[in-house]
This record gives structure tokens, C-alpha cells and sequence, in this order.
């Protein structure tokens, strides 16, 4: 789950990281009082979108008077901010941070992740902070520093000893970083990030360490132990299909083709879209159904797939071992017909009662072509979607 | 693990776990108690429910554990199931928080317990053994060794060796989870190692690199012939495709770098998921 900005500033202030004034507004009208009220003598408008790239595409500026800033949140909010992250479509901005401008000496590039392969927290950290992370990963990765956190004692003083000599900081840097990383390391484990970043990390003309940007990705499987993170998300950063999609435990991510598909399992569905787009269609989906695959949430599943006028077919490929396939197609028959679907369902089944299954879809006198096998279920699907028969 | 263990199941008397436990039981499981703490002293599906693993343990010479616990309390189960130093223990759930799993990893590394999983089918001899919740009846005893991220795509290349004749020696679900407690490396080597085993097939797909890092082992070490296959070379990048580990990071884990660092090491890549069956055919006629 992501978070804008803003949201991960308070929750990171609570940690006691140090993150500059500001307050978030979504009305540019407010923009002023704000400006007024951090009384500096430069105050950031920074877009709040779900992306990075924001300051290359416009959306990040400096106001050097209340009336500029006023003037600068009117210009970005509603913008369309297209960055490298959101695609050619890009996103439209709906809520705005004005913050304090601060006097920078030095910027770094902080951030922890879980690392799958060591399975262990890892504290990452470069002198090249800001905009150009993803290039030194690219060119130069030796200029990350990389260091594994042991789960059980934690981050050391000796880490950040580490880091700030690894970077070639002054000495004195230790005593504001000490603290600084602790917290971060701290505010990590206690909401369950996947991914925290801090870029930049700056250093101020006054020797102080600020959280300048900050980004926090929640891991979804603790979302449960975090009630109150659920009203941090922000709908209008989320494809509308997918937020309904959620609502029923379903896993759908939209893509742009025209063959829709539903399958039991992640991996069969992944494998579903690939074979789909090797018989030379296009996937416009990936959904994968659970075990469940109950009357109920087939129901749902075709609902969702069918409010994407892309879909010109669809492939139903259920591989349950101990699925009932007649108790599958009967859902699957009474779904279609209480949604009066109207393009051409291929349907592979695997799983017991596979015969009486078949009976119940051809009996059913709806458009329902039966498949044997995965691939000549894509093949037909693709057939039938591009309106040859 | 085979025909002779002895299987107690970490949340028996729960829905899931006393559905597939039953059966387990019918494929010919030897299981011989189940935990659920508060209902030791009773019975379920004919075995004794203890309230700790340790219990179960002594009182069953149980040698395995079979998880079907909820995800908040499931690394809970695991680690219990390592203090009580149990071989293997095969972990069904679901949505265990990340984190939750580096502690547990970092617990079983200095242990002598062998996780499968989490979020994974289970591992299947067939004949022998099941400890999952695979369809038993797809399955044919022979001597191909299938190791797998996936569960029903692992049943699709089952259902595909199984029709063309081809048996397998142990099926294992690595699990779609980022951090498992058996890799494709661990299962590739114990495959290699095994006289059982002729030929074998593994079942990747997108996201982090131990697809990689495990044909850089088959190049070097392993001559029984291997197929490959990866599912999500349609995946966009940066989502979460279903798993919690197939997700595109940074331009990293994708499809075509894992095939690629396959036909590297000399595996027999299938592109197409309905022709994973015939692709090890092929490699066992080669």
C-alpha cells in the first residue's frame, strides 16, 4: 500500500525524525494562510501524487512570497504531472504540501527494504541524493552503501558509524545521523514497510539532518494489524476497477487488451496472460479467483471484467483439483445469465465432475465455448475475440 | 520425506486444516495428531489434538508438521514448530507479513528445521506421501523432480508430465512468497542428490532472482537434464502480480532475464505454459 508525501512525513515526525513544516492543503485558496503561517523566507509547493518525478515534470517549485506560493498552488493543482512513473497517461494532482524552504548544505539518498534474497532488513545509503538514484544504481552501484541489519540486535551505532564515514561525511555527522537512522529503522519495523525512502536526506546550513522527501510502502499482508492505515489511502491514486475489485478479496490488475481472464491461482492466471498474448491476443487483465472460486465471487469476477469495455471475450481457466467443476459451471451459468453477458466465454475446467460441468455450460444455451486444455482455450478465446469464428 | 513419516497438522481442527487433512489422510498420509492450542484432549478426523507442538511431538513421534494457521499467527506456528525441532515443517498460509518472515528466517537458520513454504501447496511423493493441498490424482509416481513457485500452475505441469506418461519423484511448492523457507537452489540440490530423481522441472516467475542464482548452480553442477518454464512475461512492471514475491522491482526479476540466465545454463526453456510436459520430453529424448 502506498502513501503520499505528506502522510509518511506525520507518521515518520511521530518516530521523531526531523521533517520540515508544512501541512498538506487540497484547496489552492488555502495556500497563503500556510505560506503566512511557516513565515520563511521560502516555502516549497510540492504535488502530492503516488509517484516519483514529480520535481522534473513540474510539480515541485518554490515560492518566494506568500502571493507566489497562492499563485504556484493554483498553477500545480489539477495539473496532469507526467513523470517516468506514471506512465504517458500520467496522474492528476489533487493535493498539495507547502513546506518550509530549507537552507541545504549536502543531499543523500537514504532508504530501507526488505532484501527477499538474504530475507533481512537492508539499510541502503548514498552521497548522490535527489534525482539521480536510479542512474548510480544503473552506472555506479558501488556508490550505494548497503548494509544488512541483524534482526535481533538491531541497528547499531556501528552501522551509522559505517554509513556516515562511508560517505565520507564529516565526524560530527554521527551525532545527528545516530538518532536519525535509529528512528527510521524503528518507524520501518513498527508500521511494516516494505520500502522506506528518504531522498533526499539533507543536511542543513545548521548542521541539522531533515527528512526532505519521504516515501513509505506498506507491506498489504500487515495491513491487518494497522487499522488505522486503511484511511490513508487515497482512492483517486488507484484505478477505479481495482479498488472495486479489492472490495471483494478479488486480485485484478487492468491491462490494455481485449481478452479478459479469470483463473484460480497467481501463477496459472500469469501464465494465463502469457499464453494468451503467444496465440496473438492481448490480455486485459490478470484476476486471480483464490481457491474460493465460489458462485459468489465468480460472480463478482465477471462483474469486474465486464465493466472494462475493452473485453471482447473471455477465458475462464480453473485448474481445482478438488473443485467441483458442475458447482463451477452452474456459477458461472448463473452469473452470465444475471449479468446478461453478451461476449463469448471460453470456459477450460479441470477438477472433478468434469463431464457433468460441460453438460451443464452447453445446456445452458448461452454463448459458452468448452475448451480442452490451456492452449486451445487461448487459441479459441483469441478467435473469438478478434470476431473470427 | 516419505512413505513412513509421520505428519501432525498445525491447525487440524480449523476449516482448511481438517478438509485437506482428510484428505491427506485418503491419499494415504500417515497423519498422526494435530495441534490447536485449547483443544488438546480431544479428537478430530480419528487423531489426538494436543496444545503444543512440543506435546504432539513426544507424545506422536511426529516427525513433520503440516501448517494451516491464519497469517497473523502463522510465523508464531512456524517458529513452534522449530523449538520443537522438527525436520520439515510445510507451511500452507497465505499473507504472512514480511517481516514477520525475516524473524522466522533469521530463528531457522540457526535451527535444524527445513521450511517449505510459506504460501505454498505443499510437497507430494506420489505414491508415497502427501503434505499439501494438491490434487493427489494428477499425480504419477516416477522420477522427475518438480519444484514450483506456483500451485495450480504446478498442477497444469503436472497434469501435462502425468498425460504424456512421465512420473514424478516429489513435487515441491517453493511457495509465491518473497522470503521462503526453501529456495529453487535448496530443492534443485537436493534433487541432484537424490537417486530417485532422473530429470527436473522448475516452475518460476517474475521478481527477485533465485530462478537466476539456481541455473548458475544447474550449470555448474547438475547434468540430469532440466526444464524451465517462468509465467508473467506479460507482467507489467512494478505491480504485485497475485504473490507477494512476483513484482518487477526496479526493472529486476523480470521474465526475460530469468529465461535468459536458463538457456545460460543449459535448462530447456518452455515459453508457452501448455508445453512445459513436452519440453522435458524433449529433454529426456535429448
Amino acid at each position: 500500500m502506498k502513501i503520499h508525501e505528506y502522510q509518511a512525513k506525520t507518521i515518520l515526525a511521530k518516530f521523531g525524525v526531523p521533517v520540515p513544516s508544512g501541512e498538506m492543503v487540497i484547496k489552492h485558496e488555502d495556500a497563503g494562510a500556510i505560506a503566512d503561517r511557516l513565515a520563511t523566507p521560502i516555502v516549497v509547493v510540492k504535488a502530492q501524487i503516488h509517484a516519483g518525478g514529480r520535481g522534473k515534470a513540474g510539480g515541485v517549485k518554490l515560492a518566494h512570497s506568500r502571493q507566489q506560493a497562492a499563485e504556484l498552488a493554483k498553477q500545480i493543482l489539477g495539473m496532469k504531472l507526467v513523470t517516468p512513473q506514471t506512465g504517458a497517461e500520467g496522474r492528476i494532482v489533487r493535493r498539495l504540501l507547502i513546506e518550509e524552504g530549507l537552507d541545504i548544505r549536502k543531499e543523500l539518498y537514504l532508504s530501507l527494504v526488505v532484501d527477499r534474497t538474504r530475507g533481512a532488513v537492508v539499510f541502503m545509503a548514498s552521497s548522490a541524493g535527489g534525482t539521480e538514484i536510479e542512474e548510480i544504481a544503473k552506472d555506479n552501484p558501488d556508490a550505494i552503501l548497503r548494509e544488512t541489519i541483524p534482526v535481533a540486535a538491531g541497528l547499531q551505532p556501528y552501522h551509522v558509524r559505517k554509513i556516515v564515514f562511508g560517505l565520507g561525511l564529516p565526524p560530527e555527522t554521527v551525532t545527528v545521523a545516530g538518532p536519525f537512522f535509529q528512528s527510521l529503522y524503528r518507524a520501518f519495523l513498527e508500521t511494516d514497510c516494505s520500502l522506506l525512502e528518504i531522498n533526499p536526506c539533507v543536511i542543513t546550513g545548521d548542521g541539522r539532518m531533515v527528512a526532505l522527501d519521504a516515501k513509505m510502502n506498506f507491506d498489504d499482508n500487515a495491513l491487518y494489524r494497522h487499522p488505522g492505515f486503511a484511511d490513508l489511502r487515497d482512492l483517486d491514486e488507484e484505478t477505479p476497477l481495482e479498488v472495486e475489485a479489492s472490495k471483494f478479496k478479488l486480485n485484478y490488475i487492468k491491462l490494455d487488451g481485449n481478452v479478459a481472464c479469470m483463473v484460480n491461482g497467481a501463477g496459472l492466471a500469469m501464465a494465463t496472460m502469457d499464453i494468451i498474448k503467444l496465440c496473438g491476443g492481448s490480455p486485459a487483465n490478470f484476476l486471480d479467483v483464490g481457491g474460493g472460486a465460489s458462485a459468489e465471487q465468480v460472480k463478482n469476477a465477471f462483474r469486474i471484467l465486464m465493466n472494462d469495455p475493452n473485453v471482447q471475450a473471455v477465458f475462464v481457466n480453473i485448474f481445482g483439483g478438488i473443485l467441483r467443476c458442475d458447482v463451477l459451471a452452474t456459477g458461472v451459468v448463473n452469473a452470465a445469465k444475471e449479468l446478461a453477458l453478451r461476449v463469448p466465454v471460453v470456459i477450460r475446467m479441470e477438477g472433478t465432475n468434469v463431464e457433468l460441468g460441460k453438460n451443464i455450460l452447453r445446456e445452458s444455451g448461452l454463448n459458452f465455448t468448452i475448451a480442452e486444455g490451456m492452449k486451445d482455450g487461448a487459441e479459441k478465446v483469441v478467435r473469438l475475440a478478434s470476431g473470427v469464428n | 520425506m516419505d512413505e513412513k513419516s509421520r505428519v501432525i497438522v498445525q491447525g487440524l481442527t480449523g476449516r482448511e486444516g481438517s478438509f485437506h487433512a482428510r484428505q491427506c489422510m485418503e491419499y494415504g498420509t500417515k497423519i498422526v495428531g494435530g495441534v490447536t492450542p485449547g483443544k488438546g484432549g480431544t479428537t478430530h478426523l480419528g487423531v489426538p489434538v494436543f496444545n503444543t507442538v512440543a506435546e504432539a511431538v513426544k507424545q506422536t513421534g511426529a516427525n513433520l508438521s503440516l501448517i494451516f494457521v491464519p497469517p497473523p499467527f502463522a510465523a508464531d506456528a512456524i517458529l513452534e514448530a522449530s523449538d520443537a525441532a522438527l525436520p520439515l515443517v510445510v507451511c500452507i498460509t497465505e499473507g504472512i507479513p514480511i517481516l514477520d518472515m525475516v524473524r522466522v528466517a533469521a530463528v531457522l537458520r540457526e535451527g535444524r528445521t527445513r521450511l517449505i513454504g510459506p504460501n505454498c501447496p505443499g510437497i507430494i511423493s506420489p505414491g508415497k506421501c502427501k503434505v499439501g493441498i494438491m490434487p493427489g490424482a494428477i499425480h504419477k509416481a516416477g522420477n522427475v523432480g518438480v519444484v514450483s513457485r506456483s500451485g495450480t500452475l504446478t498442477y497444469e505441469a503436472v497434469a501435462q508430465l502425468t498425460g504424456l506418461g512421465i512420473g514424478q519423484s516429489t513435487c515441491i511448492g517453493i511457495g509465491g512468497d518473497p522470503i521462503i523457507g526453501t529456495t529453487f537452489l535448496d530443492s534443485i540440490r537436493l534433487f541432484n542428490e537424490d537417486p530417485e530423481t532422473h530429470a527436473i522441472v522448475m516452475i518460476g516467475e517474475i521478481g527477485g532472482d533465485a530462478e537466476e542464482t539456481a541455473a548458475a548452480y544447474i550449470k555448474a553442477n547438475v547434468r540430469k537434464p532440466v526444464a524451465g518454464f517462468i509465467a508473467g512475461q506479460t507482467a507489467p512492471p512494478g505491480r504485485r502480480m497475485g504473490h507477494a514475491g512476483a513484482i518487477i522491482s526496479g526493472g529486476q526479476g523480470t521474465a526475460k532475464e530469468k529465461y535468459a540466465a536458463m538457456a545460460a545454463a543449459g535448462i530447456h526453456c518452455a515459453q508457452n505454459p501448455a508445453d512445459i510436459g513436452s519440453t522435458l520430453a524433449a529433454a529426456l529424448r535429448h
